[in-house]
């Protein structure tokens, strides 16, 4: 079989083969099938996203009977790291693989990873996500529109910088005051 | 990218010390202020901020192990070394002081390891480039949040505005050492593995002018800069925070979770 890739490169498309995949996963190469195994996994601090929807699953390559799957953290000392490692190897081998995690840092995981599926599920958990791009250059204490998860209003106000986690900020509706978290846009 | 002789690889593991030690020791410094922060928001941050610090300095020892090849592992490096073989800046290791005078710390840095951090996007060292490219999109997050405070301590009440300038005297002393070159330093350059921190001050002065400006403070310059942390000459503070950072691997040697 060589080395079949799946890459992450079209998570959208992953998505949406995912969703097909009902009738049955006899047809599917062992690349495909163990990627699906993977992509299932939940992160362990947002978990109504998937590490796929969140772009930090970046591939699985079989590698012979092994099957090697590239995790990419979102923050350098996110301590969810080892647990999203953890769960990928369980994962992969509980779908019969002998599983191998690398962790890439190059390129750098970017919020443009998110799939489209991953920013609404974040929304509708009560996560603002993050602006469309990352913009390049960040202007000192540039103001970025963000929109409540709840109400849909633009009126929010940033409480902090940094929120219950290193990928998120904190917010405040002005309109129907709640807090809310950002999934800060890097 | 393997080093060619054994002694640029001497001259890397140099630079990736002073560099995780760096990190590490100001994210330990940080991290003294979980549970002590002035508002929940800021007891979020701190450690926020400690993570990616100690984040970064992971990386680094970790890349400093398999390149001095002399089988120690990133806590072997961080845990096992004494005092005078820790080769941070001074700067990192100095007490927390009030919130002013973190905040300014942590600003300076930031605005110190943003250009660093840039220039290192483009190293010939592979592994460098990817730890930059990750650390650099961090550190901005850090600027704006010191640089905020630093506003609006600065431009705040009497007392506010009393300690950051008190801060501005106490660390002023200190900011001359990030900028040094040496041999290591040159070498590295010349290598287009990272820049020569002396080239940055330009960058550094471009990030903290305006900041001063918007808060109203005035740069203090010092006639006598500190220095010596590059050759682990340090000061009474670093003894303790090792005494406590390295506790547990001192008593226990070799212990895991």
């Amino acid at each position: 079989m060589g080395n079949t890739v799946v890459n992450a490169s079209f998570p959208q498309s992953a998505g949406q083969s995912a969703r097909q995949a009902g009738e049955g996963q006899s047809h599917l190469s062992q690349a495909e099938r163990a990627y699906r195994a993977a992509a299932a996994v939940v992160d362990p601090e947002i978990p109504a996203v998937t590490i796929a929807d969140l772009g930090i699953l970046r591939g699985v390559e079989m590698e012979g009977d092994v099957a090697v799957a590239r995790v990419t953290p979102t923050y350098t000392g996110c301590p969810a790291v080892l647990a999203i490692e953890l769960a990928v190897e369980t994962a992969l081998r509980e779908a019969g693989f002998e599983p191998r995690i690398e962790r890439v840092i190059s390129p750098a995981w970017t919020t443009d990873w998110i799939t489209a599926e991953g920013r609404e599920k974040l929304r509708a958990y009560g996560i603002a996500p993050p602006a469309n791009a990352s913009n390049s250059i960040r202007a000192l204490f540039g103001e970025t529109e963000v929109a409540c998860p709840r109400c849909g209003s633009l009126e929010t106000a940033r409480i902090s910088e940094f929120g219950s986690t290193a990928c998120k900020a904190l917010y405040r509706c002005q309109t129907c005051h709640e807090p809310f978290d950002y999934f800060k846009c890097i | 990218m393997a080093p060619a002789s054994s002694l640029s690889r001497e001259t890397l593991t140099a630079l990736l010390l002073r560099l995780a030690d760096d990190h590490l020791v100001l994210g330990h410094r940080l991290s003294e202020w979980c549970g002590h922060a002035p508002m929940l928001e800021e007891d979020l941050a701190m450690p926020n901020m400690a993570l990616d610090l100690i984040g970064q300095a992971r990386s680094l020892y970790q890349y400093a192990g398999e390149v001095d090849g002399k089988g120690r592992d990133e806590d072997q490096l961080a845990y096992m070394r004494r005092e005078r073989e820790y080769v941070n800046c001074l700067m990192a290791e100095r007490q927390n002081g009030d919130f002013a005078h973190t905040m300014l710390r942590q600003f300076y840095f930031a605005a110190f390891m943003q250009p660093f951090w840039q220039a290192m996007m483009t190293s010939t060292d592979e592994r460098l480039a990817g730890i930059a490219a990750k650390a650099e999109k961090e550190v901005a997050y850090h600027i704006r949040h010191a640089g905020e405070w630093v506003v609006r301590l600065g431009d705040g009440t009497e007392e506010s505005t009393r300690r950051m300038k008190a801060a501005v005297e106490a660390l002023a002393p200190y900011v001359d050492e990030l900028f040094e070159s040496d041999e290591v330093t040159r070498a590295m350059a010349e290598a287009g593995i990272a820049p020569d921190p002396s080239t940055l001050r330009s960058a550094f002065d471009a990030i903290v002018g305006p900041v001063f400006a918007e808060a109203g403070l005035e740069w203090v310059e010092t006639p006598y800069g500190q220095t010596g942390g590059r050759q682990g000459r340090h000061g009474e503070a670093l003894g303790f925070l090792l005494a406590e950072l390295q506790y547990m691997q001192r008593t226990y040697p070799g212990m895991t979770w």
